[in-house]
């Protein structure tokens, strides 16, 4: 890991109004990703991951609030005015979305998508350029050039993934995100999707972030994984350790869960994933946690340091001298039942 | 995987040959309901004004002594000739209603068509793109009451208030008596063929006097146009490649214009299609409030006077318009839009 | 073997049926911005119009075809004054009556047909999307044939056609209107019904051994029947202008039966050669208004019902304190 991360997120809060209530989308996440570097981001569907990702871009729908910093080059993204944040978005800052069935305006051209792309940000080159550098892009990612002029609907659901990311890469971004890249396609592409972007690393040292509920992806693909609960990290660290080691009960029940070829028996965690609006007092966990102590419903964790460079969000880890003496004493077990409401 | 070089004239012929089916069953349809009066059209329309052998004798001629099914297979084979009867109150070939007529009809709804594209179209895409503030509520207000109001109402209050009070416009048919009497009828599109005459005054005559019925027509059609067109934008800026293209950095105003617009548009092609059939009944009204002598107004005239053989021609040719409008529109549709081209 | 239905013996509990109706109006009260404005105001301009035409008998100062009152013969074609507020007509009688008797003529015709409309083209559209096969086939062959029509020149048509046997009056009018809306319903309901088939959760009832008219009944009709409403208030509204259409080419009500506004309209063309203004103005505000009103609540009714259309309300988000434990990272 390199000194100077490319991203640093400090504190980064994003919240959107509801009739509901407030949503706590992403509530205080912090974390930094380094050049050359693939931070894995894991966790529930509703955890807040996307709202992450596309926070640190800014592209949020409206009425959504951010708070907090987001450190790139110098300035901070979320404080940044609209006009600004969007010249940024392509040569420096990229996203790769989930569906991208849905992503390519159908009736335009490949084509006609990357002179778009290009000629917004590089509005001085010439139409021979746009098309030396698209097709180099494009041939990376294994799309010949006899299907430059075709229409996205002519294109299978992996290669409009592929050309997506293409367009993605086409301005040598420093920092991709990819949101859930490979959810909606089947395992083979997904493998290829996944060594094009291993490939990413090596070649351009682009600084990835890969947002998944999968744990298999993460542990092939990622240096470090970040794992995400009801808005907040709440353990994060080099992948290998973290999934050999996990120091947070949430991500011990995660492993468990995974089904592999040596599963017997199937694992869940009980309960669901809290509500957004009104999440549980304390430590969000605790209705579910295995190893809830009395004072898990009580008071937020505090933030550990671990060796290793690892950070940790749990009292498990401490700091002791904040937890009251009948704090460390076992919660009791009903309180998964007021869980399953949420 | 979508053929590619799927052919427009594929695409053609298959919708072709789905048409038939349809037209078929119209026709049929119209013969069955024009003898579904008791007697027949003969006696209903001529009966009592004229002596009885003399409506014998156009029964025979006629061909309404004969059975049912040899009928109907005349009525079929005259209308693939192209013959679609004579009336029976003047004798005039419904071919020769159309000819001369329908240049009138078409002339009105022509211009009336571009009346409300034009202030469709501009007001349904400002309300869309500024979706829930003033621009869009005094839009979508605009739209609602002028399709609310009939056409007749619009043209009463517009032939007492441009007519009558400010005395600028004509009022009815149209042209002045004089230009009528002497226009040398070339398309029998009054304002071509002044144009080729090159008879300035009468072209100005002529147009005057269209200007009333055809802003009249546009204006109350445009009120669908705009609660359509709003709609597509609308749906079109949640698509998913709208985000895509500003997570690429591309500014709103291209993203609105080129992505929003351009994409929303397509549908309105196929509504532009449906107008026709709107714009024909709305040319009946138009027509007579008008004295516009246009096949609408034709159409009427032999109501009132229960010529069935004239109703039920106009009323096949109204038919076939309408679907040889959603023919061409299809087709437009497929040119627009490469999907389509199964 | 299948399975005996259980979806024929759970009986919804009274309490929860309530509940089903208070989550179907939700979006309703949910609706903010302009669907809420337009919602209202539409509903406040049509509530307004049903009143007057039920109570028209006790608020109309003279009958639909008062030409004379104390014996004395009205004022032919007089501007309004403190005796006609909106003037009278050719034929003496009081357009301000004809108004308000004439917003009974309209909402009568135009509530019966769209009633009939929907009691034939719902249930035809429901069973042939669901069941399929051949009545399907040829049925919507039919209603495409007859959709490819404009709606008022197919009114005309019939109209004129059953001219000869029913007579010009109300009835002839009524049946054109249901006739020519009965493929709409049909055809809107067919689709929905075929899309809902599809759904996962009616393939688990079938799996289950539910039979057809159980399915349809539990499942099927209440999805589809939600699209009913705002296409029926926009239909009423399309009705309003094609009877006033009808009416003023002559199809529409016989002089005698009532008053209609269409048939006015027609009946001031030619007093506007005279600058006659009033006869005219007053009818036809009144169907613009009236088809306003429909139109709002109509638009508004849809918007409310498709998501799609549905904006998120904007909420002010309270950021609350900054988060008093700063992260511990190197």
């Amino acid at each position: 890991m390199t000194d100077a991360p490319v991203v640093s997120v400090r504190d980064l809060r994003v919240y959107y109004g509801t009739l509901r209530g407030t949503v706590r989308a992403v509530d205080r996440v912090s974390l930094d990703i380094g050049a050359g570097e693939v931070l894995g981001l894991v966790g529930e569907s509703g955890c807040g991951k996307s709202t992450l990702g596309r926070g640190i871009l800014g592209l949020l729908p409206e009425g959504a609030v951010s708070d907090g910093e987001v450190l790139y080059d110098g300035r901070n993204l979320v404080t940044m005015s609209d006009r600004e944040l969007r010249r940024l978005r392509g040569p420096d800052l990229g996203l790769i979305f989930q569906e991208p069935m849905t992503r390519l305006n159908p009736l335009m051209r490949i084509e006609e998508h990357f002179a778009e792309t290009l000629k917004q940000h590089e509005s001085n080159l010439d139409n021979r350029e746009i098309r030396r550098r698209s097709l180099e892009t494009l041939g990376r990612m294994g799309i010949p050039p006899t299907r430059f002029r075709q229409y996205p609907h002519e294109f299978s659901g992996g290669m409009r993934q592929r050309i997506m990311i293409a367009l993605a890469l086409v301005l040598r971004p420093k920092l991709l995100i990819a949101d859930e890249p490979t959810t909606s396609l089947d395992v083979i592409v997904e493998a290829q999707i996944l060594s094009i972007l291993a490939d990413l690393r090596d070649n351009f040292g682009t600084a990835l972030l890969l947002i998944t509920h999968n744990l298999g992806i993460v542990a092939e693909a990622c240096d470090r994984v970040a794992v995400m609960y009801a808005g907040q990290i709440v353990e994060e660290g080099a992948a290998r350790q973290v999934f050999s080691e996990p120091a947070h009960p949430y991500t011990r029940e995660l492993l468990r869960s995974t089904i592999s070829l040596d599963t017997t028996e199937l694992h869940s965690i009980p309960g669901a994933p809290p509500s957004l609006i009104d999440p549980p007092s304390g430590c969000r966990f605790h209705p579910r946690c295995p190893e809830a102590m009395q004072v898990c419903a009580v008071r937020e964790p505090i933030e550990q340091g671990l060796d290793g460079g690892r950070r940790v969000l749990c009292w498990l880890h401490g700091p002791d001298t904040e937890v009251p003496e009948a704090g460390w004493a076992q919660l009791e077990r009903q309180e998964i039942a007021v869980a399953e409401e949420a | 995987m979508a053929s590619q070089g799927t052919s427009l004239r594929q695409y053609a012929l298959t919708r072709i040959a789905l048409v038939i089916p349809m037209v078929l069953i119209l026709l049929t349809l119209v013969f069955l309901l024009m003898r579904v009066a008791p007697g027949d059209p003969i006696s209903s329309s001529l009966g009592g004004r004229v002596p009885q052998e003399e409506v014998e004798r156009i029964k025979a001629e006629l061909g309404y002594d004969r059975p049912i099914y040899v009928q109907y297979a005349e009525y079929l084979a005259d209308i693939a000739r192209g013959d679609f009867g004579t009336a029976i109150t003047d004798r005039r070939e419904i071919r020769d209603i159309i000819k001369e007529n329908g240049a009138a009809t078409l002339e009105l709804t022509f211009f009336a068509m571009i009346v409300a594209i034009v202030v469709g179209v501009l007001f349904g895409l400002l309300a869309g793109r500024y979706r829930d503030t003033w621009i869009d509520g005094g839009g979508r207000l605009f739209g609602i009451v002028i399709y609310a109001m009939p056409v007749f109402f619009l043209g009463l209050m517009a032939q007492l208030f441009f007519g009558s009070y400010l005395g600028w416009l004509p009022t009815s048919d149209r042209a002045s008596p004089i230009v009528d009497a002497t226009l040398e009828t070339h398309t029998n599109i009054y304002t071509i063929d002044t144009i080729i005459n090159r008879d300035w005054d009468a072209f100005v005559d002529v147009s005057k006097h269209l200007i009333l019925p055809a802003v009249t027509l546009g204006l109350v059609t445009a009120g669908v146009f705009i609660r359509l067109v709003r709609v597509n934008v609308i749906r079109t800026m949640k698509d998913d490649y709208i985000e895509a293209a500003r997570a690429r950095g591309i500014d709103e105003r291209s993203v609105v214009y080129h992505h929003a617009f351009r994409n929303a548009l397509v549908p309105v092609i196929t509504i532009v299609g449906l107008t026709v059939a709107l714009l024909l009944s709305g040319a009946v009204l138009t027509e007579t409030t008008f004295n516009w002598p246009g096949i609408g107004k034709t159409l009427i005239d032999y109501l009132e006077n229960r010529d069935y053989t004239a109703v039920q021609g106009i009323v096949v040719v109204f038919a076939l318009i309408v679907v040889l409008a959603s023919l061409i529109i299809d087709f437009v549709n497929a040119y627009i839009d490469p999907r389509i081209r199964y | 073997m299948a399975v005996p239905a259980q979806a024929d013996s759970a009986r919804v509990p009274s309490h929860r049926r309530l509940g089903r109706l208070r989550r179907t109006l939700a979006p309703i009260s949910d609706a903010r911005g302009m669907t809420r404005t337009m919602l209202w105001l539409g509903a406040g301009i049509t509530l307004a119009f049903v009143l007057i035409a039920l109570f028209a008998p006790v608020i109309a100062p003279y009958e639909f075809d008062t030409f004379r009152a104390n014996g004395q013969r009205f004022p032919q074609l007089e501007a309004p004054s403190s005796d006609h507020l909106m003037g009278t007509n050719v034929q003496s009688t009081d357009v301000l009556s004809r108004i308000i008797w004439g917003t009974q003529t309209e909402l009568k015709v135009v509530l019966v047909s769209l009633f009939f409309s929907i009691l034939i083209g719902v249930p035809l559209g429901l069973f042939s999307g669901y069941f399929g096969g051949k009545l399907d086939r040829v049925l919507v062959l039919l209603m495409d044939a007859l959709l490819v029509f404009p709606f008022l020149l197919l009114a005309i048509v019939i109209a004129f056609l059953l001219a000869d046997k029913v007579g010009q009056g109300i009835l002839t009018a009524a049946i054109a209107i249901t006739v020519v809306y009965i493929p709409l319903y049909f055809r809107v309901v067919r689709n929905h019904t075929i899309s809902i088939r599809e759904e996962p959760f009616v393939e688990a009832a079938r799996a289950l051994g539910a039979r057809p008219l159980t399915v349809i009944r539990k499942y099927v009709f209440f999805n589809v029947v939600q699209n009913v409403p705002p296409l029926a208030t926009l239909n009423a509204a399309d009705a309003i202008l094609t009877l006033a259409a009808l009416g003023f080419l002559g199809y529409g009500i016989q002089p005698t039966d009532g008053a209609e506004w269409g048939y006015d309209v027609n009946r001031a063309v030619s007093d506007a050669a005279s600058g006659i203004w009033w006869t005219g103005l007053f009818p036809g505000l009144a169907i613009v208004l009236l088809v306003v009103g429909l139109t709002l609540l109509g638009e508004g009714l849809s918007e409310t019902i498709n998501p799609v259309l549905r904006k998120r309300a904007k909420v002010d988000v309270d950021l609350g304190p900054a988060s008093e434990h700063k992260a511990d990272v190197e």
